[in-house]
């Protein structure tokens, strides 16, 4: 949408979604809390109908995560749709094809790479979020502690060094492997693309 | 039948105001400089561009008519468009996109066979279009928009991105096609050589206006229209092969009212062929000549005498009996011979100087 439409309030749409790349993630955390806190409007809601509460628990570690992350997996969808030929799309509806069997048949294709790419970079980056996750849904182990949460806290206590140490090659190998990952399916499907 | 187009519309720099109707089926080529508004018309028979104003009907079914409130999308238009640049979908084998249309339109006249056969594309169909090369990829991408069923066919530019060799191996399938589909083609170019062996109708488009309009040997032959202007400038004819001469290795051809001998052909007896006769090898005189080595000597009469101050020089239009011929002279051969529209004049033409095309 961001990539294609020019609409009323694009630019503060646009700005709202990348502002947890710029922000504090410690203010992001607090914002979260604010609002879907158990008194937050949007947690006070969510709670008195359906009986979700996000604060402090597994579901609200993701959900911070999916914030801070959010913004990468923007971005690159976006990057990959504006470089998607409309030509192509032009060619498509020429030969019949709707708005809906365009999208899924041409440009959501060509555009995969760049998706997939993005999406395995955020999950990555999720791996390490700290700060909104700290503050939204605090550090509880085996509920809400993130691995730099669970390295952080392996720190504050003395002689924690040798499982900060373990956990931070763990760390390190995932975020390889998420980089490595996506280069390689990355260049794969460019050339099953011809380019 | 018939395809008429009416199109106005301002853009920025230039307005354009365009009317034609031509008819179907056959090739009709739009001809002009580039940025005179060809593409325009594409672009708005495609219903990829909406202009201010439209009108478009083919065979008598409406596309566009802004005026009552009509305009297609070009999903819903059937119409075939090829692009300059084949916009082939690289994710999707060559099989996968001759059917991309086919399976979107509703079952039509154009086989599958049919088509691959026609474009000598069989040998393709497993291929990725990255890995063929410009001619190739241009052939599956006029297959493509065949396969899906148009009442009519646009082609823009199709092959300007293209080298003479490519586009010599191109263009023998382009008259086949023009031949074994009855299907009104719009085809849109600024190379003089792509008129001459498609056109059937021929529209020419100067800075947003039709200047002239009619059937390729109409409108060649008219001196005061820009393509006179051309050094190439010359008479395009009709004609069908009548007579070989093994002996003298001679072949006669019969168009226009008149005969021309060419050295010898390898075609069929009343096969279709187009002869070129370039104004320049056009040779006037107002009598017979003897002992000469030309071997067309072809009556008519003076239809008009355009002046090209530019060239020093004068461009003749001489009526045949249902055709014409341009010979380009000095305005001091026209004094000498007293020429004057409504004069009867010969026109001496060497049977080497005449270019025969294809049907």
């Amino acid at each position: 949408m961001l990539a294609r439409y020019r609409f009323f309030g694009r630019p503060v749409l646009n700005a709202l979604v990348h502002l947890p790349l710029v922000l504090p993630p410690v203010v992001t955390g607090w914002l979260l809390l604010v609002t879907f806190g158990i008194r937050g409007p949007i947690g006070s809601l969510l709670y008195d109908w359906f009986g979700v509460r996000l604060v402090f628990t597994t579901a609200g570690a993701s959900l911070a995560c999916a914030v801070m992350t959010f913004p990468v997996m923007v971005r690159a969808v976006r990057l990959s749709l504006e470089t998607a030929d409309p030509g192509l799309e032009q060619a498509a509806r020429t030969l019949g094809a709707g708005r809906l069997d365009r999208l899924f048949n041409v440009t959501l294709p060509l555009a995969s790479p760049g998706i997939l790419v993005g999406g395995i970079v955020a999950y990555a980056t999720c791996l390490g979020e700290f700060g909104a996750v700290v503050t939204f849904a605090a550090n509880i182990p085996g509920q809400t502690q993130t691995l730099p949460l669970a390295i952080y806290a392996a720190l504050q206590v003395p002689g924690g060094e040798a499982k900060a140490a373990e956990l931070s090659m763990v760390s390190l190998t995932l975020a390889l492997i998420g980089l490595l990952l996506s280069e390689w399916i990355g260049k794969r499907l460019s050339v099953m693309l011809g380019r | 039948m018939s395809l008429s187009v009416l199109l106005r519309h301002r853009f920025p720099s230039v307005r354009m105001d365009m009317a034609f109707e031509v008819p179907t089926p056959g090739v009709t080529v739009l001809f002009g400089p580039s940025g005179a508004g060809k593409s325009t018309i594409i672009a708005a028979g495609a219903g990829l561009l909406r202009p201010d104003e439209c009108r478009i009907v083919v065979d008598g079914e409406v596309l566009a008519d802004t005026s009552a409130g009509v305009w297609l999308p070009p999903e819903r238009r059937r119409i075939g468009l090829v692009f300059q640049d084949a916009r082939l979908f690289p994710h999707m084998s060559v099989t996968t996109n001759l059917r991309f249309g086919m399976r979107r339109a509703a079952p039509g006249p154009v086989r599958f066979d049919e088509v691959v056969e026609l474009l000598g594309i069989g040998a393709l169909l497993m291929r990725r279009p990255h890995t063929l090369s410009g001619g190739e990829r241009q052939r599956v991408a006029i297959g493509r928009a065949l396969l899906a069923q148009p009442h009519l066919l646009l082609m823009d530019e199709p092959l300007a991105a293209l080298d003479a060799a490519r586009k010599g191996e191109i263009m023998p399938y382009l008259t086949r096609l023009k031949t074994a589909l009855k299907l009104p083609i719009i085809y849109v170019t600024h190379a003089l050589d792509e008129v001459t062996q498609l056109a059937d109708s021929l529209v020419l488009i100067e800075a947003g206006r039709v200047v002239g309009c009619g059937s390729l040997s109409e409108i060649v032959a008219r001196a005061d229209l820009p393509l006179a202007q051309r050094d190439d400038a010359g008479a395009l004819l009709l004609c069908r092969v009548a007579e070989h001469d093994a002996a003298r290795e001679l072949s006669l051809l019969q168009g226009a009212g008149a005969t021309f001998w060419v050295p010898l052909l390898d075609a069929p007896l009343g096969a279709e062929r187009r002869l070129r006769i370039p104004a320049r090898e056009v040779i006037l005189a107002s009598r017979a000549p003897e002992s000469i080595s030309v071997h067309n000597v072809v009556p008519g009469t003076v239809r008009r005498i355009a002046g090209q101050a530019a060239r020093g020089s004068v461009l003749v239009e001489i009526a045949l009996p249902d055709g014409a011929l341009l010979s380009r002279v000095t305005s001091d051969a026209i004094v000498r011979l007293g020429l004057t529209p409504g004069k009867p004049v010969l026109a001496l033409i060497k049977s080497t100087s005449i270019e025969v095309l294809g049907n």
